[in-house]
C-alpha cells in the first residue's frame, strides 16, 4: 500500500520525495518569498527544503502570505 | 526639532518610521483601492496574515506586489492557543524573513477579544526566541504591563472591539496605560473614524493600526487620508497640550474697557 500524508488537512499519497517536489505538486512556486512550510508542527528552513522527506502520517502545513488587518 | 511641527516619527525597537499610521491589507473592494489607500495613509508598516495555500489562494502574490515597498507586519490572527500563535509567527518569520509579528490569541469568535493568559505565554515564548513582539491586547494597564515586563516591543490595546468602529470605549484606561508603560502604545482596532484616531493620539498613544474602517469606509482612499491627518491633528494636539476642562466660562475677550450704561 502506498504511504499516505496529510498536506493543509487533507490526506493525500506520498508522491513526493522531497519538500520541495511537494511544493511543486501543489502548485507552489519554491523559489518565490512569502511562503513557508511546516513539517509536524516544526518550521522547515527554506534552505532545507531540498533535503527533507517525508515519511508515512507525516503533517505538512504549505502557507503563504495573505490579506490580514 | 522644529517647535512647529509634530513628531510625525516613532521609534520600535529601535527601528524609526516616519507615519505613526500602521494598516491592514484586508477587506478592501478591490486590490487597486488597496494600493490606493495604502499609499493615502501614508504607512509604512502594513499587517498581512499567514494562511494555508489553497487552490483558489494562490495567484494572490500579496507578498510580490508589497513586499518591496512596505515593512510587512505578519499577524496571528485566528489563532486561539499559544501554541498555533507561536508557530503561525515562526512560519510568517520564514515566509517573510522578518522576526516582528503581530501577536493575537483570540478567545472567541463573536467579540474577538484577546485570551490574556494564552496571549502572555505566547508573548513570553515568542520573545524568548527572539521575536519582536506587538501584541493586540485588552485596554487593561495590568496586561499592557505584564506585556511590558515580558519584553514586548510595543503595547496594542484595542479601543473597541475589532472591525466594530466604536472608537475609544474607555479613555481614562489608555491614559493609565500611557502613564505606566514606557513602550510604544499603538492602539489596534475598534477605530471607526478620523476623530477616534486624533482622540488615541491626543490621550498620548503614539499610533494606530487598523484596517476595517478605511476598507469598509464608502470611499477607502479619502478615509485613509483622513486618518491620516486625524492622526496628525492628534499628535500635534498632544504635543500643544489641551487646555483643563472648567464647568463655567472663562472670557476670551478682555473685559476692561467695556462701556458701562
Amino acid at each position: 500500500m502506498s504511504k499516505t500524508i496529510s498536506v493543509n488537512g487533507e490526506q493525500k499519497p506520498l508522491n513526493s520525495s522531497t519538500l520541495i517536489e511537494l511544493l511543486e505538486e501543489n502548485g507552489v512556486d519554491s523559489g518565490k518569498g512569502g511562503v513557508a512550510v511546516a513539517l509536524n508542527g516544526e518550521v522547515v528552513p527554506r534552505a532545507d527544503w531540498a533535503q527533507t522527506s517525508m515519511k508515512q502520517d507525516d503533517k505538512v502545513e504549505i502557507v503563504h502570505i495573505v490579506r490580514g488587518g | 526639532m522644529d517647535a512647529k511641527v509634530a513628531n510625525n516619527e516613532f521609534t520600535i525597537a529601535g527601528k524609526t518610521f516616519s507615519s505613526r499610521f500602521l494598516i491592514g491589507t484586508s477587506r478592501y473592494p478591490n486590490q487597486q483601492v488597496m494600493m490606493d489607500a495604502i499609499e493615502a495613509s501614508g504607512a509604512e508598516i502594513v499587517t498581512v496574515a499567514v494562511r494555508r495555500v489553497s487552490q483558489d489562494s494562490g495567484g494572490e502574490g500579496l507578498y510580490d506586489l508589497l513586499g518591496d515597498r512596505f515593512h510587512l507586519l505578519p499577524n496571528t490572527a485566528g489563532c486561539f492557543t499559544a501554541r498555533d500563535a507561536v508557530v503561525t509567527a515562526e512560519l510568517a518569520r520564514e515566509a517573510l524573513e522578518t522576526n516582528w509579528v503581530k501577536l493575537e490569541v483570540i478567545g472567541d469568535d463573536e467579540t474577538l477579544f484577546p485570551d490574556v493568559e494564552q496571549l502572555l505565554r505566547a508573548a513570553e515564548e515568542l520573545v524568548s526566541k527572539g521575536f519582536i513582539v506587538l501584541p493586540y491586547c485588552n485596554d487593561d494597564p495590568i496586561t499592557c504591563k505584564k506585556l511590558e515586563d515580558i519584553g514586548c516591543a510595543a503595547v496594542m490595546p484595542l479601543a473597541a472591539p475589532i472591525g466594530s468602529g466604536m472608537g475609544i470605549r474607555n479613555p481614562y484606561n489608555l491614559r493609565i496605560i500611557r502613564e505606566q508603560c514606557s513602550v510604544p502604545i499603538i492602539v489596534d482596532a475598534g477605530v471607526g473614524t478620523a476623530s477616534d484616531a486624533a482622540e488615541a493620539l491626543e490621550l498620548g498613544c503614539d499610533g494606530i493600526l487598523l484596517n476595517t474602517a478605511v476598507a469598509g469606509a464608502r470611499d477607502p482612499v479619502k478615509m485613509a487620508k483622513a486618518m491620516k491627518l486625524g492622526i496628525e491633528a492628534g499628535r500635534y494636539a498632544f504635543e500643544a497640550g489641551r487646555i483643563p476642562r472648567r464647568l463655567f466660562a472663562t472670557a476670551s475677550t478682555p473685559t476692561d474697557g467695556a462701556i458701562e450704561l
